[in-house]
C-alpha cells in the first residue's frame, strides 16, 4: 500500500509541477513561429490531404492524380519563380482526427507553402482552423459548404458553393423544364448532397415549386428500391439526386426498373465517366449542373481531357478537374505575387481574377469563393451534350 | 397496396440473398463456435470472381443477344469454386492454429482476417464501385402494379435450388451426415472415426460457395459492386442467422427472409436512414427475448 | 531507510515526468504534440476498455458508441456552457478550464448512463453475441447521431462558430486525466471489488456460487468503462474543430481492442504500452499509406496466430520489474 500511495503521489506532483509551470504556455498553440517554414530557395511544397483509402477513396484518388498532372505540367515549363513544384499527399482514410494530423504535419514537417484539400467540407472543417491559425493559405479543391471559407482568410477554394448551384438547378427545373412538383433523393451521409437539396428545395419552393416527396440515403448503399417506389406514388414530375456518380447510376438504373419514367436532375457529383457505366441508358433525359460540357469544352479543358487520359488511361472526372485548378490557381497566384510568403500568397490567391481553369473562369470573391459559371447538360445517347449555361 | 406488394417482393428477394450467406455463418458455428467475421468478405470476394469470369468470358461482346446460360452457370460454378478454396484456406491457415485456444483468440483472429481481405480488396479492385456485368439479360414485366424482373426471379430459383441441394446435402451423403455429427458432438465424432479436420474445412468450403452464389445475385439485383459491400450485409447476414436459431439451417433461412422484409420495409415505411439499424435493433430484441432463436433449442449449459 | 529508497524512486519518477511535459510542452512541433495528444487519449480508451474486457472478461466491441456519446456531450454543453461561466467568471484560462472540465464530467456521466443502458440488457450473454450485441449497439449510437440534426448530423458538430470548437485539450490536461484513470482503475483492479471482476473472469458460475453480485458489478464495470471512453471522447472532441459521426465507426472500436490485444489483455500497463504503441504507428506507418490498413490487419493476425496473449500477457509492469530486480539480487546473494 505504502508504494503505492508514494507513487501515486509523485505522479501527482509531478502533475501539479508541470501544471503550473507549463500552464501558461498551453494556450494559443503557441506554435506560430515554428514550422510551417516557406523557404525561399528549393522546390515549393504544395501539401495535399486528401481520403486516399476508405470508403471514399475514390475521390481523393481523383483529385490527387489530376493534382499531380499539374505538378508535371508546371515542372515541365520550368516551375515557378525559377522554382520546382512537388506536391506531397497525406491520407486522411476519411477520417476528422487523420486529417487535422495531415494537415499539421503537412506544415510542420513539409514545410507546405500551400495546402490543398479537402473534397469533403467536413475534412476540410478539421484542416482549415489549423490552416487559418498557421496561416497557410489552403485551397479546398471541391468542398461546397459555405462555412469552410468563413474560417478565416487564409481559406479558399476553387469550386461553387452549394447555395448557388443548388439555386441555378432549382431555377432550371421551374423555368426551363416547367415543372411543379419534384422530389428529392439525397445522400445523408454527405454534406455535399444535404447542402444541394437544401439549397434547391428552398429555391424551388421559392420559385413557387413543390417538393413532392423526400428521401434519402446513404452513400455506399447498394439498394434504392424501397426509395424509388415511394417517389413513384408521390406523382413527382423529376427527381432531384445531388449525390455523387457510383450511387446516382444506380438510382438512375432502380428508377427504369421500377417503371419510373420521369429525368433526374443533379450537381457536378455526376461527373465521371463511371456514371454511364452504371448508369447505362437509364440515365436519357437526366440534366445535371457541371464545370464543362465534353461537346463545348474550351481548348483548355479538352487538352486537360487529353493529357489526364494520356497519363492515367482514364478519363478525369469533375472532382480531378477542380483539383487541378487548384494546384493551377496555386501556381498563378505565387507567380502574380512574386513570392512564397504566407501574406503575399494569400493576397495574390484573394485577387484572382478571370483566371482561366479548366473548369470554368474563376475570380475570387470577398468569400473567397469563385464566381464561375455553370453549365447545365443533358445526358442523351448515353452522353453529356451542353444544354445551357448560367452565369453568376 | 402494389408498392406494399413491391415492397415485399423487394424484401423477400434480399432476403434470399441474406440466406445464402446465412447458411454459411450457421453452419460454421454449428461445428465450432465460432462466429466467421470474415465470411462477408468471402462473399464480397465470390461476387468479384463473378465479375471477373464474366469480364473474362466476354459477357460484353452478348449485350444485346443476351449472355448464353451455360456460360452464366460456368460462371456461378467458377465463382463458387473460388470461393471455397478461399474459405477452405482461411480455415487452415487463421482458425485451425488457434482452434483450442480460449474464445476470444479465434473472434479476435477471424476480425484481423475480415479486415485484411477488405483493405487487401481495395488494393487489388481500387474502392470504385463498378457496374455488375449483365450476366443475365434484365427483363422487366409488370404483375399488377408490381415490377417483376428476371433477375428476382433467378434469385429466388437459384437461391432454393441451393438450399434444397444442401439440405440433400446434409441429409443424404456420408460428408454430409459427417457434419450433422461434428456439429452435434465433435468429440464423438472424432471418436467414431470421423476426420473432424476435413469435415470442418469442407464446411467452410461449402458455406463459402453458398456466399459467393449470394454474391452474384447480389451484384445482378443490386447493380454495383465494391471492396466493402461485405461489412454490412455480412453482419446482417449473421443478425439472420441468429435471428434463426444459430446451427439451425432452416433457421438461417427463415431469419434471412425475415430480416430482408424487415429492411425493406423499414426503408420504405419508416425511414431510409433506419434500414441498417433495425437489423441491429431485432438482433438485441432476440437475444434478449430468445437467445436461442426462432426455431433454435434451448441447451442447457452443463456446469 | 526503505521508505527513504521508495521516496527518492517516486521523486525520481515524478522530476522525469515534470521534464517530459514541460519538453512537450514547448520544445516540440505542433505535429508531434498532436501525436502525444492522441496516444494520451488512446490509453485511456484501452485501459477503460481493458476494465471490462481484460479484467471481467466481457468481451465489448462497442466502446466506438460511448466515445461518441462522451465526445458529443461534451463538446454540446461545453459550447452551451462556455457564455454562462465567463459570465461569472469572466473570460480567460481559468473560465476556459472550467468549461473544459465539467463538459468532459457531462459528457463522461452521459456515456456511462448509456453504458448502464446498454450492459444492462447485454451482460446476460456470453462469448461472442456480447461481442456481437455491443457492436450493434455502437452502430445503432453511431445511426442516431447520424440523423440527429441539431448536432449537426453526417456533416458533424462544430459548435457555433466558423472556427469549430475551442482547442481546450492540452498536454497538461490529457496528461492530467490520463494519470487519473490509470490511477482510479489500478486501485479499483488490486481492490476487493477488482478481484471480484476477476472472479467472474475466471469462472463466473463459481464466483456466482460464492455470493458475488455478479450481474451488477459486470453492469457497474461496464458502465464505468463507457465513462472512460466518454472522457476520452471529450478530450478528442476538443482536439478537432468538430466531430463526425464517421469519426466513431466500428473501426475505432477494433483500434480500442488492438491496443488491449496487443498489450496484453487483462493488464493496465500493457493497455498503457499498447494505447501508446497504436497510435504512434499508425503514424510512423504512415508512409506506407495505401498499404496501412492491411498490415494492419496482418499484426492482428499474426499476433494472435504467434503471440496473443500479448506483449506483457496479464502481468503488470511493476511487477515484472520487480521481478527482474529480484531475480538478480538472489543471484548475486549466491545459491540459497
Amino acid at each position: 500500500m505504502h508504494r503505492r500511495q508514494l507513487f501515486s503521489l509523485a505522479v501527482a506532483a509531478g502533475i501539479v509541477i508541470s501544471g503550473s509551470a507549463c500552464k501558461k504556455k498551453d494556450e494559443g498553440g503557441g506554435s506560430d513561429a515554428k514550422g510551417g517554414g516557406k523557404a525561399d530557395k528549393g522546390e515549393i511544397i504544395i501539401g495535399h490531404y486528401a481520403s486516399m483509402t476508405g470508403n471514399t477513396a475514390h475521390f481523393g484518388q481523383d483529385t490527387d492524380k489530376a493534382a499531380r498532372l499539374a505538378v508535371e505540367q508546371l515542372n515541365a515549363a520550368g516551375g515557378v519563380l525559377g522554382r520546382k513544384f512537388k506536391i506531397v499527399t497525406f491520407d486522411t482514410r476519411g477520417d476528422g482526427a487523420e486529417a487535422a494530423n495531415a494537415v499539421t504535419r503537412l506544415i510542420d514537417v513539409e514545410n507546405s507553402t500551400a495546402i490543398l484539400g479537402e473534397v469533403a467540407s467536413s475534412l476540410s472543417l478539421q484542416g482549415a482552423p489549423i490552416a487559418q491559425r498557421r496561416k497557410v493559405p489552403m485551397v479546398s479543391p471541391s468542398s461546397t459548404n459555405p462555412k469552410v471559407t468563413q474560417v478565416g482568410d487564409y481559406i479558399f477554394r476553387v469550386c461553387y458553393i452549394d447555395p448557388f448551384q443548388g439555386k441555378v438547378m432549382a431555377l432550371f427545373a421551374r423555368r426551363t423544364l416547367k415543372l411543379d412538383k419534384v422530389a428529392i433523393l439525397k445522400d445523408v451521409k454527405n454534406d455535399y448532397s444535404i447542402g444541394l437539396a437544401d439549397a434547391f428545395q428552398k429555391a424551388f419552393v421559392a420559385a413557387g415549386g413543390t417538393i413532392a416527396a423526400e428521401q434519402s440515403y446513404s452513400a455506399g448503399d447498394t439498394d434504392f428500391s424501397a426509395q424509388v417506389t415511394a417517389i413513384k406514388s408521390s406523382g413527382a414530375q423529376a427527381i432531384w439526386v445531388p449525390g455523387y456518380y457510383a450511387e446516382v447510376g444506380a438510382i438512375a438504373r432502380t428508377a427504369a426498373r421500377l417503371g419510373v419514367k420521369v429525368p433526374l436532375l443533379g450537381g457536378d457529383g455526376w461527373d465521371a465517366p463511371e456514371l454511364f457505366t452504371i448508369g447505362g441508358d437509364a440515365l436519357n433525359g437526366s440534366y445535371f449542373s457541371n464545370h464543362f460540357a465534353p461537346d463545348q469544352a474550351s481548348p483548355l479543358a479538352q487538352k486537360f481531357v487529353a493529357d489526364f487520359k494520356a497519363k492515367y488511361g482514364q478519363e478525369p472526372t469533375g472532382l480531378g478537374a477542380l483539383g487541378y485548378d487548384g494546384v493551377m490557381v496555386i501556381a498563378d497566384a505565387i507567380r502574380r505575387a512574386g513570392s512564397t510568403a504566407p501574406a503575399a500568397l494569400r493576397d495574390a490567391l484573394a485577387t484572382t481574377k478571370a483566371y482561366e481553369a479548366v473548369t470554368g473562369k474563376i475570380t475570387m470573391d470577398k468569400d473567397r469563393n469563385p464566381e464561375k459559371s455553370v453549365v447545365v447538360l443533358k445526358i442523351d445517347g448515353g452522353k453529356a451534350k451542353y444544354e445551357s449555361l448560367v452565369n453568376p | 397496396m402494389s408498392t406494399l406488394l413491391q415492397q415485399i417482393l423487394n424484401g423477400l428477394s434480399l432476403g434470399s440473398i441474406y440466406a445464402l450467406i446465412a447458411l454459411g455463418y450457421t453452419m460454421v458455428y454449428g461445428i465450432l463456435k465460432l462466429i466467421n467475421f470474415a465470411h462477408g468478405e468471402v462473399f464480397m470476394i465470390g461476387a468479384y470472381a463473378g465479375y471477373f469470369a464474366a469480364l473474362g468470358l466476354g459477357v460484353e461482346r452478348y449485350t444485346d443477344a443476351g449472355f448464353p446460360l451455360y456460360l452464366a452457370i460456368l460462371v456461378l460454378v467458377f465463382a463458387m469454386a473460388v470461393a471455397a478454396l478461399l474459405g477452405a484456406s482461411i480455415e487452415f491457415l487463421a482458425y485451425r492454429p488457434v482452434r483450442s485456444a480460449p474464445r476470444l483468440t479465434p473472434l479476435i483472429t477471424a476480425i484481423g482476417v475480415s479486415l485484411f481481405l477488405q483493405n487487401a480488396a481495395m488494393l487489388a479492385f481500387t474502392p470504385n464501385p463498378r457496374p455488375y456485368p449483365a450476366i443475365l439479360k434484365e427483363v422487366r414485366f409488370e404483375l399488377g402494379g408490381v415490377i417483376v424482373t428476371n433477375v428476382k426471379l433467378t434469385i429466388f430459383v437459384v437461391a432454393i435450388a441451393l438450399m434444397v441441394g444442401l439440405n440433400a446435402f446434409i441429409q443424404r451423403t456420408w460428408t454430409g451426415k459427417a457434419m450433422r455429427a461434428v456439429s452435434t458432438n465433435i468429440d464423438a465424432a472424432r471418436l467414431m472415426g470421423i476426420d473432424t479436420d476435413r469435415i470442418i474445412r469442407a464446411t467452410f468450403a461449402v458455406g463459402s460457395a453458398l456466399a459467393a452464389a449470394g454474391g452474384i445475385l447480389f451484384g445482378l439485383d443490386q447493380i454495383t459492386i465494391n471492396p466493402l459491400m461485405g461489412v454490412l450485409t455480412g453482419l446482417k447476414a449473421f443478425v439472420a442467422a441468429v435471428l434463426g436459431g444459430i446451427g439451425n439451417i432452416r433457421g438461417a433461412v427463415l431469419g434471412g427472409l425475415l430480416i430482408g422484409l424487415a429492411e425493406q420495409m423499414t426503408a420504405g415505411y419508416l425511414s431510409p436512414d433506419y434500414r441498417d439499424a433495425i437489423t441491429f435493433v431485432i438482433l438485441i430484441i432476440i437475444l434478449i427475448l430468445r437467445p436461442q432463436g426462432l426455431l433454435g433449442v434451448v441447451r442447457p449449459e452443463k456446469v | 531507510m526503505q521508505l527513504l529508497r521508495r521516496l527518492a524512486i517516486a521523486t525520481a519518477i515524478g522530476l522525469v515526468l515534470f521534464g517530459v511535459g514541460a519538453w512537450l510542452q514547448d520544445g516540440v512541433i505542433e505535429y508531434v504534440q498532436r501525436i502525444v495528444l492522441l496516444a494520451g487519449i488512446n490509453v485511456i480508451l484501452a485501459v477503460g476498455l481493458n476494465l471490462i474486457n481484460g479484467t471481467t472478461g466481457q468481451f465489448s466491441i462497442g466502446h466506438a458508441g460511448f466515445m461518441a456519446v462522451g465526445a458529443y456531450g461534451a463538446a454540446f454543453f461545453g459550447v452551451k456552457l462556455a457564455p454562462v461561466v465567463q459570465r461569472l467568471v469572466g473570460v480567460g484560462s481559468v473560465a476556459d478550464a472550467i468549461t473544459f472540465n465539467v463538459a468532459l464530467l457531462i459528457g463522461a456521466s452521459l456515456a456511462g448512463v448509456t453504458g448502464l443502458l446498454v450492459g444492462a440488457p447485454s451482460l446476460r450473454l456470453r462469448g461472442d453475441y456480447l461481442a456481437v450485441v455491443t457492436l450493434g449497439f455502437g452502430e445503432i449510437i453511431r445511426i442516431s447521431f447520424n440523423n440527429a440534426q441539431f448536432l449537426g448530423a453526417a456533416t458533424g458538430y462544430f459548435g457555433d462558430t466558423p472556427a469549430g470548437l475551442p482547442a481546450y485539450t492540452s498536454f497538461f490536461w490529457v496528461y492530467a486525466w490520463t494519470v487519473a484513470i490509470v490511477i482510479l482503475i489500478w486501485n479499483l483492479t488490486f481492490s476487493q471489488t477488482g478481484r471480484s471482476l476477476s472472479a467472474i473472469r475466471e469462472d463466473e458460475i463459481a464466483a456466482e456460487a460464492m455470493a458475488t453480485p455478479t450481474t451488477r458489478l459486470k453492469v457497474l464495470a461496464f458502465s464505468l468503462s463507457a465513462a472512460t471512453a466518454g472522457i476520452a471522447g471529450g478530450l478528442f472532441a476538443y482536439m478537432q474543430s468538430g466531430i463526425r459521426p464517421e469519426d466513431f465507426r466500428f473501426d475505432k472500436s477494433i483500434d480500442m481492442v488492438v491496443m488491449i490485444i496487443i498489450g496484453g489483455l487483462g493488464s493496465i500497463s500493457g493497455a498503457v504500452v499498447g494505447g501508446i504503441f497504436v497510435a504512434v504507428t499508425l503514424e510512423l506507418m504512415r508512409d506506407l499509406q495505401q498499404y496501412r490498413l492491411v498490415m494492419y490487419a496482418l499484426l492482428l493476425i499474426i499476433i494472435m496466430l504467434v503471440r496473443p496473449e500479448g506483449l506483457l500477457g496479464s502481468r503488470e509492469l511493476p511487477a515484472l520489474v520487480r521481478a527482474r530486480f529480484s531475480r538478480a539480487k538472489a543471484a548475486g546473494q549466491g545459491p540459497r
